[in-house]
C-alpha cells in the first residue's frame, strides 16, 4: 500500500493564518452550533412527532372538550366564567401540553446525552463550552414548543374552541410555560447519575400539575388552604394567562404578573442550569 | 525562545480529598508523539482532561500554544482533537452524520466538513460504511470513527485516552498504523497507555506515571537504559520449589533479581551466558526465556508493580 496523505495535511509547522484568537466568543453562535445538532437528531424523529403534535390535541379536546364537556355544561358554567367546558379547556391543554413537552425534552433526552450515548461530553472536547449546549439545547425546545403550540392552537379553531384574536398571544405565553420547565428541570436531570430519578418528576410534578392547576377545572374549586400551592406552580400561571387571552378578557397587569413569574422561574432555571452544567461536565 | 506546545509546572488536579494529579511537570514540543504510561489510576485521565481544558487544574500552571486553559478553553479547543477512553459518538446517527454534526461544532460550513468527511472516512478505511447507523459496528471500528471525528478540525495537537484498549490485536495494529501516519504527517499525538507495546510503537518521549506523580521520563530507548539491562532472562519454576529456587539465584551474579508470583526475572547483560550458569547451579527451570527490555521493566523498577496489576 503505497503511503496516504493525511486529510486536509494537519499542520506540521506553525498554521500561516493566526489561529482562532482568544477570548470569549460570542455566546449566541456557540449556542446556535448546538441548535443544529439538535435539529440533525429531531430530522430522525419529526415524522412521529408531527403526528402525536396533532393527535393529541385531537384526543383531549374531542374527548374531554366535546364529550366530557357536553356532561359539564348540562350542570351550568357558571364556575367556568360563563363558556362552554370546551372553551375553557382548550386554553389550559394549551398550556398544559407545552408543559409536557418542556419536561419530556429536560428529562431523559437530557440525561442520555450524558450519561449514555456521552455527546455531551464529546462536545465539550470541541470549542462549545458547557452553557453553549445547555442553551442550545433551550433554544431547540423553544423552537418544538412554537411548532406544538401552533399545531395545537390550530387544532383548537378548527373546534371552535377559541373566540379572541387575542388567542395569537397565547402561543409565546405557551412557549414561555413550557421553557420555564426545561430550564430548571434540565439545570437538575444533568446532574443525576440514575435515570430512575427521572421519574420522580413525572410521577410528583407533571402528573399533579396537570390535574390541580386549573387545567380541567378552575382553582378555585379546590379547598382554600391549597389554593396557593396552585399559584406558586409556573403552570397556573401559563393556564390563567392563556385562558384569559382566548377568552379575550386578558389585562395587562395580570398579564405582566404571569408573564413576569414565568420569565422569573425561567431565569432563575437558566442561571442554575449553566452552574450545573459546567459542574457536571468540567470535573 | 522556543515555547513549549504545552508545559505543565506543579500540576495537581484533586477530588475532594482524592489527589489524582501530584504536582507533574512536563514539556512537549510540536510534532511529537509524546506518551503517559502507567496503571490504571496513575493520573493519566485526569492529566488528560486537563490539557483537553474540560477539568479545570486545582493547583499549578499549565499552558497549551501559550494559552491559559480556564480561560481561553474555547481558542484552545478550536486546536485540539480528542480521542476519549470512552467512545462518545452518537449511535443513533450516521457515520458520516456523526462527522457532519462534530464539524458544525467547530463552525465549520457543510461543503468544508463534506470535503474533510470525505478524506478522513477513507484515511480510517470508512468510506463504504459511511452512511450506516454507528449502533451496530464492532468496537474497532467506532474506535475508528472516533479518530475520524477528531481529525475533522484538522488539529495540531492530538489526545487519545487509551485509545486501543479493549481492541483486538488485529483492530489494535489498524488504529497504531493510522496513527503513525499522522504523527509522520507532523500531528502531534499525546496519548495515555497501559501497554507497553503501544507506548514502544507511538512514542518518541513518555512519562512513567505512578500514584499520580511522574517516576520517569525520557524516550523508550533511554529509559530502558537507564532502569533497566540490555537482557532479561526469565525463568518458570515448579511452584513447589519456586521460592526455594528464586533464593538460590541470588547466587547468579545478575544486576537484579525480581521475584514475582509466577516467575523469577534476571536483569542481566547477557542472558544466555546467565541461563547457563543458572543450570550450572542447580535449581531446573521449567522454562527459561532469554529477552531484551522493555518498558514494563522500567515500569516494574521504578513501582514495584506490573503494569496490568
Amino acid at each position: 500500500m503505497t503511503a496516504q496523505t493525511v486529510p486536509g495535511g494537519p499542520a506540521a509547522a506553525p498554521p500561516a493564518e493566526p489561529p482562532a484568537r482568544p477570548g470569549p466568543p460570542s455566546a449566541w453562535s456557540f449556542a446556535v452550533r448546538q441548535l443544529r445538532f439538535w435539529l440533525t437528531d429531531y430530522r430522525r424523529t419529526w415524522r412521529g412527532s408531527i403526528i402525536s403534535t396533532v393527535l393529541n390535541p385531537l384526543l383531549y379536546l374531542g374527548a374531554m372538550g366535546l364529550g366530557l364537556g357536553t356532561l359539564v355544561d348540562k350542570h351550568g358554567t357558571a364556575s367556568l366564567g360563563q363558556v362552554s367546558y370546551l372553551i375553557f379547556l382548550a386554553p389550559g391543554l394549551l398550556a398544559a401540553s407545552a408543559m409536557g413537552t418542556g419536561v419530556g425534552e429536560s428529562t431523559y433526552p437530557v440525561f442520555g446525552s450524558v450519561k449514555w450515548s456521552k455527546t455531551y461530553q464529546a462536545a465539550v472536547s470541541s470549542p462549545l463550552r458547557p452553557r453553549d449546549l445547555f442553551h442550545g439545547h433551550l433554544l431547540f425546545v423553544g423552537l418544538k414548543l412554537t411548532m406544538t403550540s401552533t399545531a395545537f392552537l390550530a387544532v383548537a379553531v378548527a373546534f371552535g374552541a377559541i373566540r379572541s384574536p387575542m388567542a395569537i398571544l397565547a402561543l409565546p405565553v405557551a412557549v414561555l410555560t413550557g421553557l420555564a420547565f426545561t430550564a430548571p428541570i434540565e439545570a437538575w436531570t444533568v446532574t443525576r447519575t440514575k435515570d430512575t430519578s427521572l421519574a420522580v418528576v413525572y410521577r410528583f410534578g407533571m402528573i399533579p400539575l396537570f390535574l390541580f392547576s386549573g387545567t380541567f377545572f378552575p382553582v378555585t374549586q379546590l379547598p382554600v388552604w391549597i389554593r396557593p400551592i396552585a399559584y406558586l406552580t409556573p403552570l397556573w400561571h401559563g393556564v390563567a394567562l392563556c385562558r384569559a387571552l382566548c377568552l379575550g378578557i386578558a389585562t395587562v397587569p395580570w398579564a405582566l404578573l404571569h408573564v413576569g413569574y414565568l420569565l422569573a422561574v425561567l431565569a432563575a432555571g437558566i442561571i442554575a442550569g449553566d452552574r450545573s452544567y459546567a459542574r457536571r461536565l468540567y470535573v | 525562545m522556543t515555547t513549549a506546545l504545552i508545559r505543565a509546572r506543579g500540576l495537581t488536579k484533586r477530588f475532594g480529598n482524592f489527589t489524582a494529579v501530584d504536582g507533574v511537570d512536563f514539556e512537549l514540543r510540536r510534532g511529537e508523539a509524546f506518551g503517559f504510561l502507567g496503571p490504571n489510576g496513575a493520573g493519566k485521565s485526569s492529566t488528560m482532561r486537563m490539557i483537553g481544558c474540560v477539568s479545570p487544574p486545582t493547583a499549578g500552571e499549565l499552558s497549551i500554544f501559550g494559552l491559559d486553559p480556564v480561560a481561553d478553553g474555547p481558542a484552545i479547543r478550536a486546536r485540539l482533537g480528542v480521542v476519549p477512553q470512552e467512545d462518545s459518538l452518537d449511535v443513533e446517527l450516521t457515520v458520516r452524520e456523526n462527522l457532519l454534526v462534530y464539524g458544525r461544532y467547530f463552525g465549520l460550513p457543510r461543503s468544508v466538513i463534506r470535503g474533510r468527511s470525505d478524506r478522513l472516512l477513507e484515511f480510517v478505511q470508512l468510506a463504504d460504511r459511511q452512511d450506516d447507523r454507528v449502533e451496530p459496528l464492532s468496537g474497532g471500528l467506532k474506535r475508528r470513527l472516533t479518530i475520524a471525528r477528531s481529525l475533522i478540525n484538522e488539529p495540531e495537537i492530538l489526545l487519545l485516552d487509551e485509545p486501543t484498549t479493549g481492541l483486538d490485536p488485529q483492530a489494535r495494529h489498524v488504529v497504531w498504523d493510522r496513527l503513525f501516519r499522522l504523527k509522520q504527517q507532523g500531528v502531534t499525538l499525546v496519548l495515555t497507555t497501559h501497554y507497553m507495546d503501544e507506548a514502544e510503537q507511538l512514542c518518541d518521549r513518555l512519562v512513567v506515571m505512578d500514584g499520580g506523580r511522574i517516576a520517569a521520563e525520557g524516550s523508550p530507548r533511554e529509559l530502558i537504559e537507564r532502569y533497566s539491562t540490555p537482557e532479561v532472562l526469565e525463568l518458570r519454576f515448579d511452584p513447589a520449589v519456586h521460592e526455594n529456587a528464586a533464593e538460590k539465584l541470588a547466587a547468579v551474579p545478575a544486576q537484579r533479581r525480581e521475584v514475582l508470583a509466577d516467575r523469577v526475572l534476571l536483569y542481566v547483560e547477557d542472558g544466555d551466558a546467565a541461563l547457563a550458569a543458572v543450570r550450572e547451579l542447580g535449581p531446573d527451570p521449567l522454562t527459561s526465556l532469554v529477552r531484551r527490555s522493555t518498558l514494563e521493566d522500567v515500569f516494574l523498577r521504578l513501582t514495584g508493580r506490573r503494569l496490568d496489576d
